[in-house]
C-alpha cells in the first residue's frame, strides 16, 4: 500500500482494505459469473487473489473484478415497480419458436 | 469445429463432467510421455537432478504451508499455500521420476518421509525459518527466480519426464514470482516499517545466493528480476556475500531438522498408514 499517511492502528488500516466483487467466466460459459467476493488494497491484488481463490479447482479462464461500493443495485423496496409486471407477459419468451436442437445457450 | 457454430464450440467440454457448473478438464502433464529412460542420459545423475529439485521444492512447500492460519489475511493464507500445493506437486513428479530411473523402485514418500537431514540437497535458503511476511515475500521472490530460469532450461532435457515436469513448472514459477515481486515491490515501496523489514528480508536472504548460482548458472537472470523488483520497490540491491557449503551437498543449517521431524512425523509413527 503507498498510502503516505501512516494509520497509528494498524489493525483499523488491514481492515480497510476494499470489497470487490469477483466475477469468473467459466471454460464453458458464455458470461463472466458473479462468484464471490475478496478484500484487496488494489485492482492487481484483487485480481490477484481472485485468481487464488476462486479458480484453484480449474474453473476460469477469464476474471473481472470490481469495487463493491461501484455497483449500483436495485432494492427490496422496488420489487414489486421492477420485476411484477413481467410476470405475465409470456409473449416476450421465445417459447412459441422450435429451438434446433444444436443451440443451447437460449 | 466450424466458425459459425460458435455456441457449440464454447459449450464443448468434457465428457462426464456435466455436473459441474465450471467443468473439470484436469490435466495429467505426464500424459503421453515416455518413462523410459534413454540411452546416453546417465541414470544416477538424472535421479540426482531429480531428488534435488524435488527437496527444494518439498522444503519449501512445508516453510509455506507454515503461513497457514498465522498469513495477514486469509486470502493471501490461500495464496501461500496454494504456491506451497503447486511445489509439492512438482516434488511428487520429480520422487516418482528419481525412483523410476534409480532402479529402486521407492516411490515418492520414501524420499519424503524415510531420509533423515542429510540425505536431504535443497539450497539452504529453503529450509531458514519461516521468518515474517517480507523474509517469506523475498525468498520466494529469490527462489522462484531461480527455479524458473533452470526450469526453462530443463523444459528440454533429453529426459522426456523431467522435461514434462518443468514445463509445467514455469507456468507455475512464473506465476509464484509475479506474486512474490507484487508483495516485494508493495511492501518496500510501502510504509517507513514494512520498507525497513523488506530491506532486512534482503540482507538476510544474500549470503545464501552462493549456493544458487553454483548450483545452476542462471545468475543472470535473477539478478535481472532483482534489480527491476528492487527498483520498483525502493530497496538497495543485495550486497552478494557467498557462503561456504551447499545444501546441494548435505550440508544444512540447523533449521532443517526440525523441519523434516514435523513433517515426516506422521508418516514414520505409522509407516504405510492410508487413509
Amino acid at each position: 500500500m503507498s498510502d503516505s499517511t501512516p494509520d497509528p492502528t494498524a489493525e483499523t488500516a488491514r481492515g480497510d482494505w476494499p470489497l470487490y466483487e469477483v466475477f469468473v467466466r467459466g471454460k464453458r460459459g458464455l458470461n463472466h459469473v458473479h462468484v464471490g467476493s475478496l478484500h484487496a488494497a488494489d485492482d492487481t491484488m484483487a485480481l490477484t487473489h481472485a485468481r487464488d481463490l476462486y479458480t484453484r479447482r480449474n474453473e476460469g479462464v477469464s476474471i473481472w473484478v470490481v469495487r463493491s461500493e461501484h455497483i449500483a443495485a436495485s432494492t427490496r423496496d422496488e420489487k414489486d415497480p421492477f420485476f411484477a409486471p413481467s410476470a405475465d407477459k409470456v409473449y416476450r419468451h421465445p417459447t412459441f419458436y422450435d429451438i434446433p436442437e444444436d443451440v443451447p445457450h437460449i | 469445429m466450424s466458425d459459425d457454430h460458435v455456441y457449440l464450440s464454447l459449450a464443448e467440454g468434457h465428457e462426464d463432467d456435466t455436473r459441474w457448473a465450471y467443468g473439470t478438464g484436469f490435466e495429467d502433464p505426464l500424459h503421453g510421455v515416455d518413462t523410459t529412460v534413454l540411452e546416453g542420459v546417465a541414470a544416477d545423475l538424472l535421479a540426482a537432478d531429480c531428488v534435488a529439485l524435488a527437496d527444494d521444492a518439498l522444503v519449501s512447500a512445508q516453510r509455506l504451508a507454515e503461513w497457514t492460519t498465522r498469513a495477514p489475511e486469509l486470502e493471501e493464507e490461500v495464496a501461500l499455500a496454494n504456491i506451497g500445493l503447486d511445489l509439492l506437486g512438482q516434488a511428487r513428479l520429480l520422487y516418482a521420476r528419481a525412483g523410476q530411473v534409480d532402479g529402486t523402485g521407492r516411490g515418492e514418500d520414501a524420499y519424503a518421509y524415510f531420509r533423515d537431514a542429510d540425505d536431504f540437497r535443497n539450497v539452504r535458503l529453503a529450509e531458514l525459518p519461516v521468518g515474517d511476511f517480507a523474509f517469506s515475500a523475498v525468498r520466494l521472490l529469490v527462489l522462484s527466480s531461480w527455479r524458473l530460469a533452470h526450469f526453462e532450461e530443463l523444459s528440454s532435457h533429453p529426459d522426456p519426464v523431467l522435461a514434462a515436469v518443468a514445463a509445467k513448472g514455469v507456468k507455475e514459477l512464473t506465476y509464484h514470482r509475479q506474486y512474490a515481486a507484487e508483495w516485494v515491490v508493495r511492501l518496500g515501496d510501502g510504509t517507513d516499517e514494512s520498507h525497513r523489514r523488506t530491506r532486512r528480508a534482503m540482507e538476510q536472504v544474500a549470503p545464501y545466493f552462493g549456493e544458487l548460482f553454483t548450483a545452476y548458472d542462471v545468475r543472470d537472470e535473477v539478478v535481472a528480476v532483482l534489480r527491476q523488483v528492487t527498483e520498483a520497490a525502493g530497496l538497495p540491491m543485495p550486497v552478494y556475500r557467498p557462503l561456504t557449503g551447499t545444501g546441494r551437498d548435505g550440508e544444512h543449517t540447523e533449521h532443517l531438522a526440525p523441519l523434516l521431524a514435523e513433517l515426516q512425523s506422521v508418516a514414520r509413527a505409522h509407516p504405510g498408514a492410508t487413509w
